[in-house]
């Protein structure tokens, strides 16, 4: 158990050591580290950035769908309204036909009224010429009193 | 194991002594095959087995934590990359706990340090027996094969590290700044008079307290290592008292050895601890 040169030798292997570790060893291996270690941190935010992305998006769906109903709403309500006022003009409009094709039917009858009463009065007269050529069938010469029944055909 | 032509004593001092390369009295360089010859060859000789097994395992370091450092990614880490991963955040973790300056040296160190140092100690958990019987069978003498139980490997290291101690002290406070807090501190005073009388007294305590450091940090280590391997031998003497020392031996080796995985691992951590300390020391201006 003598101290002796040894000393140095291991002094300088063990400089030599820690130089070969210091420059080829450690370097390395911490930069790998270093490298994930970030790589994991900007995997973690990217993460939490995405989550609260997903969130805003969530948020503005919602909002999306609120309006959407709003609109869909006031659609059925202003369609409602619209439908009713259709029915109410269709109503009306019917009304003034139904009047109209009262009156045309009206005017109709009384136009054919007027026909057969000129019609009637015509058979009356010749009805009641012929009755009274019947009846005087030789004291009245019809050629003779025909211009008075005109006469009293017109006053009909 | 002692054989017959061994005594204990024989058998442990031969345990004990390193393979010594070096100059004999006579002139010529050779192989120490005693270790009175080992003593005789002086300062200028050198331990072929601490020195063999230190920078084998100090390549075998390098070259495992190489390979994963080539083929280190920023993805997914899978087998021995992994651990090494864990070992250098571990380091890491320590180094940012306790060096509170910046120096890109000092994790690498640290690493190279703790790693170096466990795999010395790990030798001690071979059966002391195995390498030197068959180094004896290829016609090697002496082998000791825990580095850190040779006070030269221990030394060494923290002679190194003391240099660096010095060295940033330096270059961070200065030479006056250096010197200041050598001779300034622990006893202040405002009089002129006195605080010159307090260099010496000064000088003496905190010159002390810097030389202590890498003291004890190689003391401690070889001393819980050598103490560790004494009691290896000791325990493997009895596998040659009969059969029942030798199971009795055996159920102690064993158990030693399990606590001795403690022993192995705590030493290399405080090592690697105290130098990072020392060195945050060296860096810290007061």
């Amino acid at each position: 158990m003598n101290i002796n040169f040894t000393l140095f030798g291991q002094s300088l292997a063990f400089i030599v050591f820690v130089l070969f570790c210091m420059k080829y060893i450690w370097p390395p291996i911490m930069n790998a580290l270093e490298t994930r270690k970030k790589i994991i941190a900007d995997g973690l935010a990217a993460a939490e950035r995405g989550k609260r992305e997903r969130e805003l998006g969530e948020q503005r769906a919602t909002e999306v769908i609120k309006e959407a109903k709003g609109k869909v709403a006031e659609m059925l309500a202003s369609a409602e309204k619209r439908g009713a006022e259709i029915v109410e003009q269709a109503k009306n409009d019917a009304k003034v036909e139904g009047e109209r094709i009262i009156a045309a039917a009206r005017s109709e009858i009384d136009q054919e009224a007027q026909r057969a009463r000129e019609a009637l009065r015509k058979d009356v007269a010749s009805l009641a010429t012929v009755g009274a050529e019947r009846i005087l069938s030789k004291e009245i010469d019809s050629a003779v009193h025909a211009k008075m029944l005109d006469e009293l055909a017109g006053q009909l | 194991m002692a054989s017959e032509t061994l005594t204990s004593t024989e058998y442990i001092k031969h345990h004990l002594q390193n393979l010594t390369f070096g100059k004999h009295p006579d002139g010529g360089w050779g192989i120490a095959h005693s270790a009175q010859e080992a003593r005789e060859m002086g300062f200028w000789a050198i331990h072929l087995d601490t020195m063999f097994w230190s920078i084998a395992l100090g390549v075998l370091f390098l070259w495992l934590f190489r390979k994963a450092a080539l083929q280190a990614t920023s993805g997914t880490p899978t087998g021995w990359l992994n651990f090494v991963e864990w070992v250098v955040e571990f380091i890491d973790d320590n180094v940012r706990g306790s060096f509170s300056g910046k120096n890109d040296m000092v994790a690498p160190l640290a690493l190279t340090l703790f790693v170096w140092v466990l795999l010395q100690n790990t030798m001690d958990l071979v059966p002391v027996d195995w390498i030197p019987e068959i180094a004896k069978l290829i016609g090697i003498e002496y082998m000791k094969v825990v580095p850190t139980t040779d006070p030269n490997a221990t030394f060494g290291m923290s002679i190194a590290v003391f240099y660096l101690m010095l060295h940033y002290s330096l270059k961070i406070k200065g030479p006056i700044g250096f010197a200041s807090e050598l001779t300034m501190q622990p006893f202040e005073a405002k009089n002129p008079l006195l605080k010159v009388l307090f260099i010496p007294v000064n000088l003496f305590l905190e010159g002390i307290g810097l030389l202590s450091k890498p003291v004890s940090l190689s003391l401690r280590l070889f001393g819980n290592l050598f103490a560790g391997e004494m009691i290896f031998i000791l325990i493997a003497l009895l596998f040659s008292g009969g059969i029942v020392f030798a199971v009795l031996g055996g159920a102690l080796q064993w158990a030693w050895a399990v606590f001795h995985i403690l022993i192995v691992l705590l030493q290399a951590f405080i090592f690697m601890v105290l130098t990072v300390v020392y060195l945050d020391m060296a860096h810290h201006e007061h």
